[in-house]
């Protein structure tokens, strides 16, 4: 496989991408205490990570295809969530951090789904359902959280694993990280994919326009998140008073 | 607790706020002792550092005793620390290459975007030096929340007051670091633009790394006596043609390295001068970099430009092509305290590097914003301010 490309998925992984983020919510860990966002209140943020995940599943689309169908000319060697906006119908998240850690470690992390919350913002919790099976509670708009059960689809271990909803959860989500080794021993380059539809209906079609940079704002966060909490076991906040 | 707090350009008063607490495990929390206001201060007093905030609580500058300790912080209780003014989490790729200013994990997480969109990258956590670099309280305050106190403090031994360690936390190391990035040679000359503080220990550093000469410029006499005392030549702006001058003093050659430490808000009455201050006064992201100009025209060919001055957005007229044709080499950035600290500890405790000549005024915190008016408005007089909280 051409590392520069995101693989395609065997185990078609990624639905038709469509506008979304990680889901997440405030996990200072271990104090839970989160940065006082500077962009947008978490109450927005949460009212974007909910709607956003509110899309179908569609059809699967490969890498290449996708990269060509966004762009138009595949072939540079940028990863194709470089791609410059072309105003296509879908988009696609995706965010990498060198983590100072070997691959192992990360991997470890994230394979136990019950850790993510920790660095996900608006994710409530995540509760083993099986060894496969993960329910994700997500907080939603007017105190309601909304429960997304993923299957484990794609699972290698030390280099990636790959989520996917499971068609009785609430809401449709697609996603996966990598894990390569970084050159100079500097660790880990941690990639991360999440792909969505655009959620359905005219409220929805609106919101996703209102809050269409959030998901990316999201993965980027919740990777640094997740780069603070294993470089240095604990996530920066200038707060000065713990959460009450 | 009583700090020091920004409420916009000019204004800044001593408010009661809530005391910080312990949050993350590694923190730990400080009863301040001593706090000085730096230059640095005066940006954000003057209002020409974006991403302030109604309430901020300032400094940069402080050292104190251990009050409070998270469970996976190494101070204990009743120690006696100074503070860097970096934060930095001592584990990360930049840390681990003591470029500690780069820190990629001190910085809140959605803090970062405003300055990874001005600078291409997210800055890291300084204390109390507005949003773009974490929006920390800072140490001109009674109790200060310290994170990754396991890596930045430095105990500092009971027989060095406070008035001699002090300046550890950035001015002492910034100056170094001024001259270490000037990469000086025995028989080097070396000019440095501003007898602030930061120059003032530039000047002292170049000298103890082996320099042949130093040449201060300023253009307040006292401050520039000051210079003169630490063994500098000096070189009054308002007085003298600064590059005739550097030119008549190096045989005609110019000096072997220049070091900045003016910054953003260059003083200076040519017409280029003017315009950038007009530009700066109206909010459009314009620095003032008269005294880096004249560096870079006096500096020889071949020679290094170090620029301890701090700037924060774009600057006009910026002379690129004496920069390239004479081969300069530009050197920069905000100060990797942590690296210097301890060797600057020892060298004080020996006696080889005094800093107390710099302190003008002693001052309770409460008249902290007096303290401000008069480092800002009298610099000839008012060379640093070192406030006592408690008193
Ligand atoms: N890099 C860092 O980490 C770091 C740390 C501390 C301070 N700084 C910066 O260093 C600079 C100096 O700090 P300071 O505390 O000494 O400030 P200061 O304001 O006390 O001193 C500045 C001095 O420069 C002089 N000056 C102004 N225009 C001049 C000109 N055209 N030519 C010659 N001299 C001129 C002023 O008269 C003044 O004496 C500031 O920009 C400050 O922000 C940087
Ligand atoms: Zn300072
Ligand atoms: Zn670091």
């Amino acid at each position: 496989m051409d590392e520069r490309e995101r693989p395609i998925d065997p185990a078609g992984t990624y639905g038709r991408p469509g506008r979304s983020a990680m889901p997440a919510r405030g996990g200072g860990v271990p104090s839970r205490s989160h940065d006082d966002g500077s962009h947008g209140s978490s109450r927005d943020l949460q009212i974007a990570a909910a709607l956003v995940l509110g899309g179908a599943v569609g059809t699967i689309f490969g890498a290449k295809a996708l990269r060509e169908r966004r762009t138009g000319h595949p072939d540079d060697d940028a990863p194709m969530t470089a791609a410059r906006r072309q105003g296509g119908d879908f988009d696609l998240v995706g965010r990498s951090v060198t983590i100072n850690k070997p691959r192992a470690e990360l991997y470890a992390f994230w394979r136990d789904f019950s850790n993510l919350p920790q660095v996900m913002e608006n994710v409530e919790r995540i509760e083993p359902k099986g060894a496969k099976i993960n329910n994700w509670v997500i907080d939603a708009p007017a105190g309601r959280t909304v429960n997304v059960v993923t299957e484990t689809v794609d699972d290698v271990k030390d280099e990636r694993i790959g989520w996917r909803s499971t068609p009785d959860s609430d809401i449709q989500t697609h996603g996966h990280v990598t894990f390569r080794d970084a050159p100079g021993g500097r660790g880990t380059y941690v990639d991360l994919v999440i792909a969505y539809d655009p959620p359905l209906g005219e409220m929805g079609r609106l919101a996703a326009k209102l809050f269409q940079r959030e998901p990316e704002i999201q993965a980027r966060r919740d990777l640094k998140r997740f780069k603070m909490l294993m470089e240095t076991g604990e996530v920066a906040t200038s707060r000065n008073r713990k959460a009450s | 607790m009583r700090a020091l707090t920004w409420h916009g350009t000019h204004d800044v008063r001593v408010d009661s706020v809530p005391d910080p607490e312990i949050v993350n495990p590694r923190d730990a929390v400080i009863k301040v002792t001593s706090t000085a206001i730096c230059g640095s201060d005066l940006h954000l007093y003057d209002g020409v550092i974006p991403g302030m905030q109604s309430g901020d609580v300032l400094g940069h500058e402080f050292m104190g005793e251990v009050v409070e300790t998270g469970s996976k912080s190494t101070l204990k209780k009743g120690q006696r620390v100074v503070i860097p003014f970096t934060i930095s989490c001592g584990s990360c790729f930049f840390c681990e290459k003591q470029q500690y200013s780069a820190c990629d994990n001190s910085n809140p997480v959605a803090k970062q975007d405003a300055s990874e969109a001005l600078y291409g990258h997210a800055m890291s956590g300084l204390f109390g030096y507005s949003h773009l670099t974490g929006g920390y309280a800072g140490g001109q305050a009674e109790y200060v929340r310290v994170p990754f106190s396991d890596v930045g403090p430095l105990v500092v031994p009971d027989h060095l007051e406070d008035d001699k360690v002090l300046f550890l936390t950035d001015i002492l190391p910034t100056g170094w670091m001024a001259a270490d990035n000037a990469d000086i040679e025995p028989e080097d000359t070396v000019a440095v633009w501003g007898c602030g503080p930061v120059g003032l220990f530039a000047v002292q550093s170049a000298l103890l790394m082996g320099a042949h000469k130093v040449i201060a410029i300023d253009h307040y006499p006292h401050r520039l006596e000051l210079a003169k005392k630490l063994g500098a030549e000096t070189i009054d702006f308002q007085k003298t043609d600064v590059r005739e001058a550097l030119m008549e003093m190096t045989g005609g050659i110019g000096p072997d390295a220049v070091i900045d430490a003016v910054g953003m808000e260059s003083h200076g009455f040519g017409v280029q001068n003017v315009f950038d201050s007009a530009k700066q006064k109206v909010g459009i992201g314009a620095d003032r970099p008269d005294a880096l100009r004249q560096a870079i025209l006096a500096c020889r060919k071949g020679g290094r430009v170090s620029m301890p001055g701090v700037y924060g957005g774009l600057v006009d007229k910026f002379p690129l092509g004496a920069l390239m044709e004479k081969g300069l080499q530009l050197r920069t950035g905000q100060t990797h305290v942590q690296r210097y600290i301890k060797d600057l500890m020892d060298r004080i405790e020996k006696g080889e590097i005094d800093t107390t000549f710099l302190i003008s005024h002693h001052l309770p915190l409460e008249e902290a914003p007096t303290g401000y008016k008069n480092f800002s408005e009298k610099q000839n007089e008012w060379t640093k301010v070192v406030l006592r909280p408690g008193q």
